[in-house]
């Protein structure tokens, strides 16, 4: 993958007539856009349009069919439907696990983040899915990486956490990261919107290829 | 890699009956022997080599289907694929942890299951080291098998049926190396022939695991 130039506010994502599929099944054409520093962009589109398979693309689970994803190298953290989170470990075994991984040596900043600290030593299977989701969400900040790909982050959560959440990533843009989200509910971010309708591929439909499974 | 390794074990050990499943699985395979074939001692020593290599890759392959099945479930697969983390580390770590939490101490309570089965006593040590060096390619190739079916539901009986036969060279020496010590030979040739088969598939096989992986999240 080649590196942004060093132009004045190079943009920190840039993808080019992007096609991606899911298993053998072209979703989406020709989708263009750029994500600058301090931007964020919202995914908008029914179900099943390919919000997440754009995602997965972008984050390198899945090859493009064609079309270039022109980022910095390690750059990206995804966050998907499922958390990652096992049940067994307790709140603070699993952010470090996951700081662990990414060499980040602080877990504070995102556990207070998402108001986690009641729960630090609470194993993750006894939380409730909103509380898991947080959880999921913190993962996000001990990733220390610029550009977020983020998938449905407001399922289950309410109207509190969904605040935390706003307040997090606007945190995370002031700092000059970047954030790509899919999205149903107005986040109240003043984010560009991309509709992702216009790009669904001529073979492919929206709820009738969808076989449930992509979670 | 150490940091999932050790998260792998603490998994292993809290999962409740996860760590302890596969030792019971032996115990009770070696047990039914005797039932089977009957408790004379001069029937039992000559298949206990045999049996005791069975019932030890029995175990292991009960036991690999949630090496890779549980990550894939909850999403840290794909998380940890989108990691800075290369895969082929994801499944050599996996695969070490699965080693440790089986291949490990079902070599270590062997001799005690043997006691059952009458092996001769000049076989015991040679039975240890036999399984110290072979399980290793038991874990490996059954990562190799997990990657293979990760996606599939039910696909436990599928990824026996992959793994097993590739099981089986490790088996014949390891048994043979085993049957040599109870005959008072020298077992060197099948002990190393089953180490070579466990240095090349730890050597080789993570690239592939590796390979699979990929394609099977896409």
């Amino acid at each position: 993958m080649p590196k942004t130039g060093s132009a004045p506010h190079p943009p920190a994502l840039k993808v080019q007539d992007l096609t991606c599929a899911r298993g053998s099944t072209v979703l989406l054409e020709g989708i263009s856009f750029d994500v600058a520093p301090g931007e964020v962009l919202e995914l908008r589109g029914p179900n099943g349009v390919g919000k997440t398979t754009l995602l997965r693309t972008l984050a390198g689970l899945q090859p493009p069919v064609c079309g270039h994803v022109v980022a910095a190298d390690e750059s990206m953290a995804y966050s998907a439907h499922a958390d990652g989170i096992k049940a067994t470990l307790s709140v603070r075994e699993n952010l470090t696990f996951w700081a662990g991984v990414y060499r980040v040596a602080r877990i504070d900043e995102a556990v207070r983040a998402f108001a986690l600290e009641p729960l630090l030593e609470r194993p993750a299977g006894q939380m409730s899915a909103g509380q898991k989701r947080r959880l999921g969400l913190a993962r996000l900040l001990v990733t220390g990486r610029p550009i977020w790909l983020m998938d449905e982050p407001t399922v289950s959560l309410d109207g509190h956490a969904r605040a935390q959440l706003v307040e997090v990533i606007k945190a995370h843009l002031a700092q000059g990261g970047s954030a790509l989200i899919s999205t149903h509910v107005d986040l109240g971010l003043q984010a560009r919107h991309l509709d992702l309708t216009p790009f669904i591929a001529a073979q492919g439909s929206t709820d009738a290829s969808f076989d449930g499974d992509w979670a | 890699m150490i940091r999932l390794i050790q998260r792998d074990l603490k998994l292993a050990v809290r999962a409740g009956g996860g760590f302890g499943l596969a030792l019971a699985f032996f115990l009770i395979v070696v047990m039914l022997v005797p039932f089977g074939v009957g408790p004379q001692s001069d029937r039992l020593a000559p298949i206990a080599p045999g049996v005791l290599w069975i019932g030890a890759l029995l175990a292991c392959l009960l036991s690999l289907d949630r090496i890779l099945h549980l990550d894939h479930e909850d999403g840290s697969l794909d998380l940890m694929a989108t990691s800075p983390l290369p895969l082929e580390g994801l499944v050599l770590a996996k695969a070490c942890a699965h080693w440790l939490t089986t291949g490990l101490p079902l070599s270590l309570v062997a001799p005690l299951f043997a006691v059952f089965l009458n092996l001769p006593l000049s076989a015991y040590a040679v039975l240890v080291l036999s399984l110290l060096v072979g399980t290793p390619a038991l874990s490996v190739i059954g990562t190799f098998g997990a990657a293979l079916t990760v996606g599939l539901r039910r696909g436990g009986l599928l990824m026996s049926l992959i793994v097993l036969p590739l099981y089986v060279p490790s088996l014949i020496f390891g048994a043979d190396a085993v049957r040599r010590a109870a005959e008072d030979q020298s077992p060197a040739t099948p002990l190393l022939l089953v180490a070579g088969i466990s240095l090349a598939s730890v050597a080789l096989l993570p690239f592939a695991t590796a390979m699979v992986l990929r394609a099977n999240l896409r």
